[in-house]
Parts: C-alpha cells; sequence; structure tokens
C-alpha cells in the first residue's frame, strides 16, 4: 500500500552542516501490517516516519500511496490526503493543555466540518473503548500517563485513518503500559488497520503482533530485514 | 455549505476553548480593550452629539454681526452705523444689540446681561437663566441686585425663569429692558454693543461682509459660519486634548495586545505545532486567529460601545463632561440629544475592531507556516 | 455541556440587539425633543444669540464673536482658545485677510 522508491531527506542542503537523514530508502510496506522501525538514535527513524506520513517532503525519490505518487501533490491535496489517511501518536503524546479531553480527541476533525453531534459521539465512542469515558469532560493535565495516551490514541484515530504512525509510543510507559499499548495495536491490526512505530523499545520489537522488524541505521536500511513473517 | 458552516464554528469553538485557557490575561486584555472602546466612544458622541446641535440651533443665529474697533479693540458701536449699513444692498434689517457681561461675586460667576429686542421686559424687572436662579436660589418673585457701574447697587425684580429647555443656550442669561443696560452699565444713548445684519441672500454675506468693511474701515464683521467654525474647531480640539491624554493609555494597550497577539508565546507556538502536525492547515491556524482576535474585539467593541451610550446619554456623561464642555462655574444643565447613528458606530468599529483582529493574525502567519513535521521533534 | 460558540452567539445576539435598541432610543429621542430644538432655535432668533452657554467664565468661548483683536491669547476671534494652540495653528485665512480692499 505504501512503496518508497529510492527517498532521500537532507537538511541544510549545500551548506556547511548539509545532513543526509535518509539516503535513499527503498521500502514496500502491505497494508494491514504492523512494522516496526528500529534504529540507533539519529538513523533516522522520526524523519523517515514523517516523509511517509506527508508532514513533509523528500528531497528527492518518490512515495507512492495505494499506487498514487504523493510526493509531486499540490500542498493543500497533501493536507487533505494527510488527514484523511494517517492518524499519529507521538512521543510527548502532544495534547494541548487545559483543554478538555474531548475537545482534545476531536481536534483533528475540526477542519473537516462535520456535524458535532457525529463527532462527537465518535469521539465518546472511542474514549468509551479505550476507557477514558469518565474522563471527557477532564482536563488532559490531570491524566496519568496511560490515560494520556489513550488519549493520544483516540485523537489519532477519530479521523478513521488507515494507517497509524507512531513515533516511539512507549518511551513514557512502564513495562506492563507498553504491553498494554501494543496489544491495542494488535486490535487495531486485527481491525485492518495499518501500523507503523518508529521504536529502540525491545518490548515492541518482541510483541507477538509485530509482523515486520525495518532496521534503520545512518538513513539507510541494513539488510537483510531481521524478521518477516 | 453545511461543511464550511461547521468548521467556522468548531474553529470558533477552539479559538474560544483557547482565550479561556489563559482567562487571566485575557480578561485584563478584554478590561482594558473594553475600557479604550468606552472612551474612545464617549468622547466620539459627545463631541458629535454637542457639534450638531450646535450646528442645528446656530444655524438660526445671526448672519452678520458688525464690531467696531477702537484701536484694535473691540468698542461700542455707534447707532448712526446702523443708518450706513442698511444702505448696503443686499441687507434685509440692521439691529443693534445691547448687551455685556456682569461678574457676580457672590457665586463667582460671570452673566451675560442683555436687553432684548424682541421680549419687553419691564423696568426694574429681570428675567433670569436656569443656571443663575441655581446659583443664586432665585425663582418667580425674589429681588436680584446687581452692582451699577458707579457702585450704587440696583435692585430688580424676578419675573420669571427662562425655560430650562433651552439651558444650553440661556443659563448664564439675565434679560433687562434697554434702558436698565445702559443705567447698569453707564453707556450712553445710541451705542451699542454691536450690530446684527441679516441678509436677503446668504450666498451675498461674504460681499456684504465687504462692503460693509470698505464704508466703515474701523468695524469688523463676524460671518456665523465662522462661529461656527469655532465651535466645531474648539470641541474637536477637546476632543483631541482628552484622547491625547488618554493616548498613554492606548499606548500601553496597545503594547499589551501587541505582546498578546504579536509575542507567540512558546506555548501558543508549540500548539501551532500540534495543530499543524494534526492536519490542520496554514490558513485554518489563521482562521483560529482570526476568530480569537475577532471573539476578543467584538465583545469589547459592543462593551464599550453600549457602556458609552449609557454613559454620554442616559447618565449625561459625568466622567466627560468638564472636560469636553470646558471649565465653568455656572454649569448649563442640559440633555444632550442623541444624535447618534449607524454612520458613528460603524466608524468605531472600523477603528477598534479591525485593527486589533488584523494585529492578531498578521503574527500568527510565521508560526502557522510552520513545518509540521517539527512538532515530532520536541 | 453547552458548546462554547453557542454561548457566544448568544451573548453576540444580545449585546447587538441592545445595541440596536440603544441605536432605536436615539432615534425616537432626537424626534421627541425636536419641538425642545426648535423652541432653542426660536430663542436663538428672538434674542439674537451667537453663542452656546457651555463655558461662562472664558468669554471668548462663550461669546467668540465678542473677542478683543489684540488681548493676550486671543488673536482672533475664530482662533482656538486653548494657549499654545492658539499660537500654532491660524484661524481661518479669510479671517486674517478680512473682507475689505485694503486687506493684503
Ligand atoms: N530539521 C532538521 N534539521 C537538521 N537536521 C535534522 C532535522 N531533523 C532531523 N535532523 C537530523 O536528521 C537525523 C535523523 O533524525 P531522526 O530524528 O529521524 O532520527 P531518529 O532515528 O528518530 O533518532 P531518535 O531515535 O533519537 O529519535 C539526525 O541526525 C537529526 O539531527
Ligand atoms: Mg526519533
Amino acid at each position: 500500500m505504501i512503496e518508497l522508491s529510492q527517498v532521500r531527506k537532507v537538511f541544510h542542503a549545500g551548506r556547511p552542516n548539509e545532513h543526509v537523514a535518509v539516503a535513499g530508502v527503498s521500502l514496500t510496506l502491505e497494508a494491514g501490517r504492523l512494522t516496526v522501525f528500529r534504529g540507533p538514535s539519529g538513523s533516522g527513524k522520526t524523519t523517515l516516519l514523517s516523509l511517509i506520513g506527508c508532514m513533509t517532503r523528500p528531497t528527492s525519490g518518490r512515495i507512492f500511496l495505494q499506487g498514487r505518487e504523493i510526493t509531486s501533490l499540490p500542498l493543500p491535496f497533501l493536507t487533505d490526503l494527510r488527514r484523511r489517511t494517517f492518524g499519529f501518536i507521538f512521543q510527548q503524546f502532544h495534547l494541548l493543555a487545559k483543554v478538555s479531553v474531548l475537545e482534545n480527541v476531536m481536534l483533528p476533525a475540526y477542519p473537516l466540518g462535520e456535524s458535532y453531534s457525529a463527532l462527537k459521539s465518535r469521539a465518546l465512542s472511542w474514549l468509551e473503548r479505550l476507557g477514558l469515558a469518565a474522563k471527557a469532560a477532564a482536563k488532559v493535565e490531570w491524566l496519568s500517563g496511560g490515560e494520556a495516551q489513550r488519549v493520544a490514541i483516540a485523537r489519532a484515530l477519530i479521523n478513521g485513518p488507515q494507517v497509524l504512525i507512531a513515533d516511539e509510543p512507549t518511551a513514557h510507559l512502564d513495562s506492563h503500559l507498553s504491553q498494554e499499548f501494543m496489544a491495542l495495536m494488535a486490535d487495531f491490526k486485527t481491525a485492518g488497520t495499518t501500523i507503523l512505530i518508529a521504536s529502540h523499545d525491545p518490548l515492541v520489537h518482541e510483541a507477538v503482533a509485530v509482523d515486520r522488524v525495518v532496521d534503520l541505521r545512518d538513513g539507510r536500511l541494513v539488510s537483510p530485514e531481521s524478521r518477516i513473517c | 455549505m453545511a461543511r464550511r458552516l461547521h468548521k467556522q464554528r468548531y474553529l470558533l469553538d477552539f479559538a474560544l476553548s483557547s482565550l479561556w485557557r489563559r482567562k487571566g490575561k485575557n480578561l485584563a486584555l478584554l478590561g482594558v480593550y473594553s475600557l479604550l472602546v468606552f472612551v474612545l466612544a464617549s468622547v466620539l458622541f459627545f463631541t458629535q452629539a454637542l457639534k450638531r446641535e450646535a450646528a442645528l440651533v446656530l444655524a438660526a443665529s445671526p448672519e452678520l454681526i458688525v464690531q467696531k474697533l477702537a484701536a484694535g479693540r473691540h468698542d461700542l458701536i455707534p447707532a448712526a452705523y446702523a443708518e450706513r449699513l442698511r444702505e448696503i444692498r443686499g441687507v434685509s434689517r440692521v439691529s443693534g444689540r445691547l448687551w455685556g457681561y456682569y461678574y457676580d461675586a457672590r457665586v463667582r460667576a460671570n452673566y451675560t446681561v442683555m436687553a432684548p429686542e424682541e421680549v419687553a421686559v419691564p423696568e426694574q424687572a429681570v428675567l433670569v437663566g436656569a443656571g443663575i436662579a441655581r446659583g443664586r436660589h432665585l425663582s418667580r418673585g425674589s429681588t436680584l441686585t446687581f452692582q451699577g457701574y458707579d457702585g450704587t447697587p440696583r435692585a430688580f425684580q424676578v419675573r420669571g425663569v427662562l425655560s430650562p429647555e433651552s439651558e444650553l443656550l440661556t443659563a448664564d442669561l439675565v434679560l433687562m429692558a434697554a434702558a436698565d443696560v445702559r443705567r447698569l452699565f453707564g453707556l450712553a444713548e445710541g451705542l451699542y454693543t454691536d450690530l446684527t445684519v441679516a441678509v436677503n441672500n446668504p450666498r451675498e454675506v461674504a460681499t456684504v461682509a465687504a462692503k460693509i468693511q470698505e464704508l466703515l474701515p474701523d468695524t469688523r464683521p463676524i460671518l456665523r459660519d465662522e462661529i461656527r467654525r469655532t465651535y466645531e474647531a474648539a470641541f474637536d480640539w477637546r476632543a483631541g486634548i482628552l484622547l491625547s491624554v488618554f493616548s498613554g493609555a492606548l499606548l500601553a494597550f496597545l503594547i499589551f495586545a501587541w505582546d498578546k497577539a504579536a509575542g507567540l508565546s512558546a506555548e501558543e507556538r508549540r500548539e501551532i505545532g500540534i495543530l499543524k502536525a494534526m492536519g490542520w492547515e496554514t490558513g485554518e491556524v489563521l482562521q483560529l486567529k482570526f476568530w480569537e482576535g475577532a471573539v476578543v474585539s467584538l465583545t469589547a467593541f459592543f462593551m464599550g460601545t453600549l457602556a458609552a451610550y449609557l454613559h454620554v446619554f442616559v447618565a449625561a456623561a459625568p466622567l466627560l463632561a468638564p472636560v469636553l464642555q470646558g471649565w465653568s462655574v455656572l454649569y448649563p444643565r442640559f440633555r444632550l440629544t442623541p444624535f447618534i447613528g449607524l454612520f458613528e458606530v460603524a466608524i468605531l468599529f472600523f477603528f477598534t475592531v479591525v485593527p486589533y483582529t488584523a494585529a492578531t493574525i498578521v503574527p500568527t502567519w510565521r508560526a502557522a507556516g510552520l513545518e509540521p513535521d517539527q512538532v515530532m521533534r520536541s | 455541556m453547552v458548546r462554547k460558540s453557542t454561548l457566544f452567539f448568544a451573548f453576540l445576539t444580545t449585546v447587538v440587539l441592545a445595541l440596536g435598541l440603544a441605536l432605536g432610543e436615539a432615534r425616537l429621542r432626537v424626534r421627541g425633543e425636536l419641538p425642545y430644538l426648535r423652541q432653542e432655535v426660536m430663542v436663538v432668533k428672538t434674542l439674537q444669540l451667537t453663542d452656546l452657554c457651555l463655558a461662562t467664565e472664558a468669554r471668548h468661548t462663550r461669546h467668540p464673536s465678542q473677542a478683543d483683536w489684540h488681548s493676550a491669547f486671543q488673536s482672533h476671534p475664530a482662533a482656538l482658545d486653548h494657549f499654545p494652540s492658539g499660537s500654532i495653528i491660524p484661524p481661518p485665512e479669510n479671517v486674517r485677510r478680512g473682507y475689505g480692499p485694503q486687506a493684503p
């Protein structure tokens, strides 16, 4: 479903501090699979995920989404594609403080302009499925780390994405919560969502739901791939 | 279409949430902003109402006044001058006005003593303005004593108090018979304070004034238009003084607003980053900021304007009148006719809401253009 | 939980209505005061007044038409009566020129 062809991302190109973060990656990611990107710090995991998630454009190379080339799409189309296709979970959760849990979850859907009642009931049902129904009106800063992450997950799911992208999702969780997170991801995978995770955490690599681990080093794939199920 | 409406409504919802999140700062801003609109609106309403009323009422005053000058100073004018003026073509009527100022040491106020031509006042009687009646506790039948030019006290019986409806014009007037005015001030028969000239064709006033100056080189004609302009200038000037005194507050507000709007805090920058990462477009972030600015400025505009209306036209401008009206001992009590309409309100709207809203959007421009992937690295 | 935008719309509707009422009242009051204004016009006409009675102490404000030509802070009948301004902003050109042919 996602295909990368010779994708490069160079920061500060042509300047003394030029840095090649992703150096020619070609990769095919199938729909409905859970893929983990692994590699030392600075190996380009985050950069690769933001390239796939249309948050930034590659310096060269092409990315295809369901056979459609997206690298050359004009910005408004790209944004629209991004918010309908991808859901993001960040390492720091990046929830908005002093705003209710419910509003945080609904936030990514605001620009799409659907009716309030539909959006609200969808957000509430996600919160319920994630065991947060009682916290809908609570402020974000009152939440525990695990709750905050589940809010971030609900937010990532609100637009019904086909692809869920998580960058270091377990960095702030203890091992029990990390396992819970991976179990949730397994559920979503079963429901047909494609899942991409960048992580150093062995708990993540070793989870049973993981279909594939992609190793990165200095912006390149390390071949052969360690595990393909 | 429905989607667009829903979307704007969501943006408004979120703008309100954002404002509410920093409620301490935003409420303070709103308070200062409303106060600013209140002062601006009060000044505008007050001066506007007074100017319109002055223009309306003084349109009926004599078209031309002729004063005699002696060595460059105002002097009494002989009745014979009136005869000369009547010969000028285009002049329909010339009459002598007999009037002067009387300083009443008891209330430390100046009265305007006048012998009206068209109102018959018996000798040793006066009609007094409502301001004087208040100051000296006079009513019909009381006695009012003036000290004549030669020091002799002269008693007058109050025949009536001028209607309080016209206090804006008559609060300080004392009307008495011409003979009494002459006796009180020691003015010789055949001399007047000045002459008023009515002109057939209003367009000929300047020509007539030129002829007067030619015919009587020691006089000075004063046009009604000039008096009207003086009033406008005086009110505009006072409004200007008030606003410039207030400009300190205005400046403080601007700095405050700028700090709030322009100096996007790290926190706000972070939020914009999150919104971008969540799939918001630059335009949507700007629309959000537009709503934030619009909410604050609309609220301040309506609160300030409504408060100003109540202050000026219901409470008679207790906070502004002393400055805008000028200093005085005998303040006339007059109700301000609310000569304001949509136009004045629209001007206020334009000068308060638009700049602020614009000022909140412009600085967001750069932050809103942040690459969405930036948020992944913080 | 009421949406915040609903509350804001309610607020906005209230204040717009209030301002509308205020402007309406202003209109009615102007109409109601026309008789008094007419009375004021009559007073001006019969007494041949030239000035408003706003500041009774400054004679050039109470009676700008009665100003001397050469007294302190008061150089012209149409000059501003506040100290620095009178010396900065001249009265209208035609006033300074006068009306006679002898004027420069
Ligand atoms: N905006 C940028 N400007 C310059 N260099 C950048 C920028 N973003 C990333 N880099 C560099 O690109 C390289 C890859 O960064 P990236 O964040 O993708 O690594 P990572 O594998 O996610 O690391 P970590 O495991 O520490 O999160 C790093 O050396 C980083 O310094
Ligand atoms: Mg990273």
